[in-house]
């Protein structure tokens, strides 16, 4: 029987339980021993001139070995031409360098509160917060814009050299033919608002600079990725540089890559020739890491009073923070998912992004694609509400048909497999949602403060965008008949040791505990991709066993001259990891014994796995809440998905990626936001002032299973990691508002806070009495 | 100053700064690194350790005040190689995922089953609010503390 498809608990938890792991700041390697640690020195201010920077006090410090500034980064490679087209702008559909270029420690400009302005290296840690005190920096204060209207009001600009605040454009269409032509429209401005993406491990960076060569331990989803543009950053060959990935605590899209305050750290230990260590506080972390989301979206719905939809319209401001990074690139990604699961005849989306006093967007668990789902599914019970039909019907009568795939979208996208009848029904059924609804009618009739909310949400999503850049994996069998992966992708808590191992173990026969996984280490592995958009099984996995197959193919023709018979009689037991000929069982060959008699003693194979386009996955949520309607206190009694990634190759391991996705998407609906003053002062800045979501806030969740296959690779797998915040979102934020919604409330932004609730409570009661 | 104090059985004697956390004397003096820090106002919990058998959060303890006083780390859990019912229950539950707040997590929940050995889930959950875990959305770690307790062990350890 095949290992795939069950439940194998991990092979990397025994060690993270007992010694716990080893991350950047835990390493204790020699290299490091002597290593200075490196401070930041960041901007207080959200806009300013830089007139002055004295750092003769913090020089004069016990234990100062140094301050840099941006005047000494006279060593750094001039910055790559400018893109054909200018780099964004005003009807530049992507932002790339050009005159919204990023530098690394600030010069003349900063512009947003804790943006890097120096650093200050010190034998201690402690001294090092003390030194950098003591760093006089002279500001002169420019106006600081902070939200999207600011930004497109354009009185002040960031970069005034680029003439506007608008880094990139794709019109949405004027064209308000379709929509007068409907019954119904309902239009509605809608707040995905920023939050922090909080990795429990914050950023941490060490580096050495040795004879010529840099090595850099950095807390990241990709290793080699970070390689290469350090060598871009720093004007190094690729082979001049090691980047290692040790253990990583979270990532969630924020450590994609590397980020300029880590470039700095590599860039600081070359300059000086000593190895530093960076590891930064939450209070850093929750104003210099990027942060995700941030659209302001108006939604535009129509359709007829018989529940079809006829036209649908998103028009994204989308606030990408002080300088463009893969912010910038989101709101494609919005617009291409901007339908969702329904046929809807004319789809219009477009974006504007832009430019504000505040940390940088990024990546965040989505990526683009919760904001869509987020958009449609609340546009969908508005409609539904406002022509008085179940929002469950409504959604019925608009999914794209079963028998509809490959399913082209208007906006682009070509979906693969999907039933999305099948699995709004499937989570249906679990929650009881008819029974549900009563209950809902029996509070409503008691008039009682406790009022019950059932929200849904139907979900598509895409995973493996990037499907063609694919994943590299080498698998070689060692004369000890162990395995050992060296997998392009890399884990950062999902399990990739377990589940590689387990797809070595069902094609070879060798057992998992002699498999061993190596990931993050760009001298082992210098061609790779890493992990993010739920493409490691996909990409990483499918690349593992199409290794595998190779090493066994290998196998096959080395035992066949071993046991001296034709290869098409040689077969491999893979319960017992065994060679034979075919119907001779006393004749046979271990893979130590196979591998020992292949040249230089081991099996191997090296290969790239790649797709032809991306897969897509869905699913259905059902969220159940309770609002007090005298507080405006949401309580999350229930949460029921179906989440549907095709076939499971480890359901512990899906369930988590399912699990810790639904909290996400529960704590953006209910409580987490990134929030500033007018003058652009975070005030969300430590984890006492940002509402992260605690168990105490959440119920246990209920999951459905359910897999359709996609055609796309061998496994027939796509992506689960971030179909939790993609479904969980709207239908919790639904169910809010389908709480109160017989009070005659359509709306609520997120996060839904008591004081939001209440105040849309109390709003409808007064706008009732006139 | 100097301190002295017993980590996981072994006493440990060391000059440090005055302001030395007990957090960083534990990963930079008695090499411990288990122990992880996660923010600097006390509301994680990645740090949770055992003073006297007791959870405290060490990122919001000085070092000298733990002098003289006994502390237990994730590194001191498990006996003669046999992990603690909650360091099983968490592997078995799948209550961990990159790992970073485990530590802080298993050190926070052996002390809420010492307190109330039977908890319900919603004491585990309210029990658990000065813990945050970003990947398992919580529940696993719930279902490793209720599997936990369920063990005659794993309630009296």
């Amino acid at each position: 029987m095949s290992i795939l498809g069950t439940r194998v608990i991990r092979t990397e938890d025994p060690r993270l339980l007992t010694v716990g792991g080893v991350y950047v700041d835990d390493l204790r390697t020699p290299e490091l021993q002597r290593a200075a640690r490196l401070t930041f020195v960041r901007s207080p201010l959200a806009h300013a001139r830089i007139t002055g920077i004295d750092t003769a006090a913090a020089l004069a410090e016990p234990g100062v070995v140094a301050v840099l500034t941006a005047s000494d980064m006279d060593d750094l490679p001039p910055p790559p031409p400018e893109p054909e087209g200018g780099g964004g702008g005003e009807g530049g559909p992507v932002p790339v360098g050009g005159p919204f270029t990023e530098p690394l420690l600030a010069g003349d400009t900063v512009r947003f509160v804790g943006e890097p302005v120096a650093v200050v290296i010190t034998d201690g840690s402690y001294s090092g917060e003390d030194a950098a005190e003591l760093v006089s920096v002279d500001y002169d204060p420019l106006p600081a814009v902070v939200g999207p209207a600011a930004a497109l009001a354009g009185e002040t600009l960031l970069f005034p050299a680029a003439g506007t605040n608008v880094a990139a454009s794709n019109p949405v269409s004027a064209d308000d033919a379709p929509f007068d032509a409907c019954e119904v429209v309902v239009e509605q401005d809608v707040v995905n608002q920023r939050v922090a993406c909080l990795p429990m491990e914050a950023r941490a960076t060490a580096a050495t600079f040795e004879n010529g060569r840099l090595t850099v331990w950095h807390s990241s989803q990709n290793a080699q990725l970070c390689r290469l543009i350090l060598a871009g950053a720093l004007g190094l060959a690729p082979d001049q540089i090691r980047v290692v990935v040790p253990d990583v605590g979270g990532g969630f899209g924020a450590k994609v890559g590397i980020d300029r305050d880590a470039i700095i750290v590599a860039w600081a230990a070359k300059r000086l020739g000593r190895a530093l260590r960076w590891a930064e506080t939450r209070s850093e972390n929750l104003v210099g890491m990027t942060q995700g989301r941030a659209q302001l979206q108006h939604l535009k719905i129509g359709g007829s009073r018989d529940g079809k939809i006829m036209a649908y319209r998103i028009d994204i401001v989308a606030d990408t923070g002080a300088y463009p990074r893969v912010g910038g690139f989101l709101p494609g990604l919005t617009c291409l998912m901007a339908p969702g699961v329904y046929d809807i005849p004319e789809v219009q989306a477009g974006y504007r992004v832009v430019v504000t006093n505040t940390t940088p967007i990024h990546a965040y668990r989505g990526a683009g694609r919760p904001e869509a789902t987020a958009a449609i599914e609340r546009a969908v019970d508005l409609f539904a509400a406002e022509i008085g039909m179940d929002p469950a019907e409504v959604r019925r009568r608009n999914f794209i048909a079963p028998d509809a795939f490959p399913f082209q979208t208007k906006t682009g996208a070509l979906y693969d497999t999907g039933h999305y009848a099948a699995a709004l029904d499937k989570v249906l059924a679990a929650a009881g949602y008819d029974r549900l609804r009563d209950e809902q009618r029996r509070r409503r009739e008691g008039g009682g403060p406790r009022q019950l909310g059932i929200g849904l949400s139907s979900y598509v999503e895409i995973t493996a965008a990037d499907a063609g850049a694919g994943e590299t994996a080498r698998l070689e069998v060692a004369k000890d008949g162990s395995a050992t992966v060296y997998t392009g992708s890399s884990a950062h808590g999902q399990g990739h040791d377990t589940a590689w191992a387990m797809l070595v173990q069902d094609e070879l026969g060798i057992p998992m505990d002699r498999v061993t996984v190596v990931h993050g280490d760009t001298d082992l592995i210098p061609d790779g991709i890493g992990t993010y958009a739920s493409r490691s099984l996909q990409l990483g996995g499918s690349a593992v066993q199409k290794a595998a197959i190779e090493v066994k193919d290998a196998a096959r023709r080395q035992a066949a001259d071993m046991l001296e018979a034709a290869e098409a009689d040689i077969v491999l037991d893979t319960q017992s990891g065994l060679w034979q000929v075919r119907g001779d069982p006393d004749t046979s060959l271990t893979w130590g014994q196979v591998a020992e008699h292949a040249v230089g003693g081991t099996l191997a194979a090296d290969v790239r796995f790649n797709m032809d386009r991306p897969t897509f996955p869905f699913g259905a949520h059902v969220s159940v809440v309770e609002v007090d309607t005298e507080t405006g206190a949401v309580t999350l009694l229930r949460h029921v998905t179906v989440d549907d990634a095709g076939p499971v190759l480890n359901p512990v391991l899906a369930e988590g990626q399912r699990h810790g996705g639904i909290a996400q998407g529960a704590a953006q609906a209910l409580l987490e936001e990134v929030r500033y003053d007018a003058d652009g002062n975070p005030l969300t800045a430590t984890l006492a002032d940002y509402a992260a979501i605690s168990a105490a806030e959440l119920p246990s969740f209920e999951l459905v299973s359910s897999e359709t296959p996609t055609t796309l690779n061998p496994l027939g797998v796509k992506g689960i990691g971030e179909a939790g915040t993609i479904g969980a979102t709207p239908a919790v934020q639904n169910a809010v508002v389908d709480a109160v919604s017989h009070l005659g409330i359509r709306h609520i932004d997120m996060p839904a806070t008591p004081e939001r609730v209440w105040t849309a409570i109390n709003q409808a009661r007064k706008a009732a009495q006139l | 100053m100097k301190v002295d104090l017993t980590v996981n059985g072994k006493d440990i004697s060391a000059d440090v700064e005055d302001r030395m956390l007990l957090v960083h004397f534990l990963r930079e003096v008695a090499g411990l690194t288990a122990t992880n820090v996660g923010c600097d106002t006390t509301s994680c919990g990645a740090c949770t350790v055992l003073l006297d058998g007791e959870s405290v959060k060490s990122c919001t303890v000085l070092a000298a005040q733990a002098a003289g006083h006994q502390v237990t780390t994730l590194e001191g859990l498990a006996s003669n190689g046999e992990m603690h019912p909650v360091q099983r229950a968490f592997h078995e539950q799948h209550g961990l995922q990159c790992g970073f707040c485990t530590p802080g997590m298993v050190m926070a929940i052996v002390s809420l089953l010492r307190e109330n050995p039977h908890p319900t889930e919603e004491q585990v959950r309210a029990g658990l609010e000065g813990n945050l875990c970003r990947c398992t959305g919580y529940h696993n770690i719930v279902r490793a503390a209720l599997a936990a307790a369920s063990t005659a062990e794993g309630a009296s350890a």
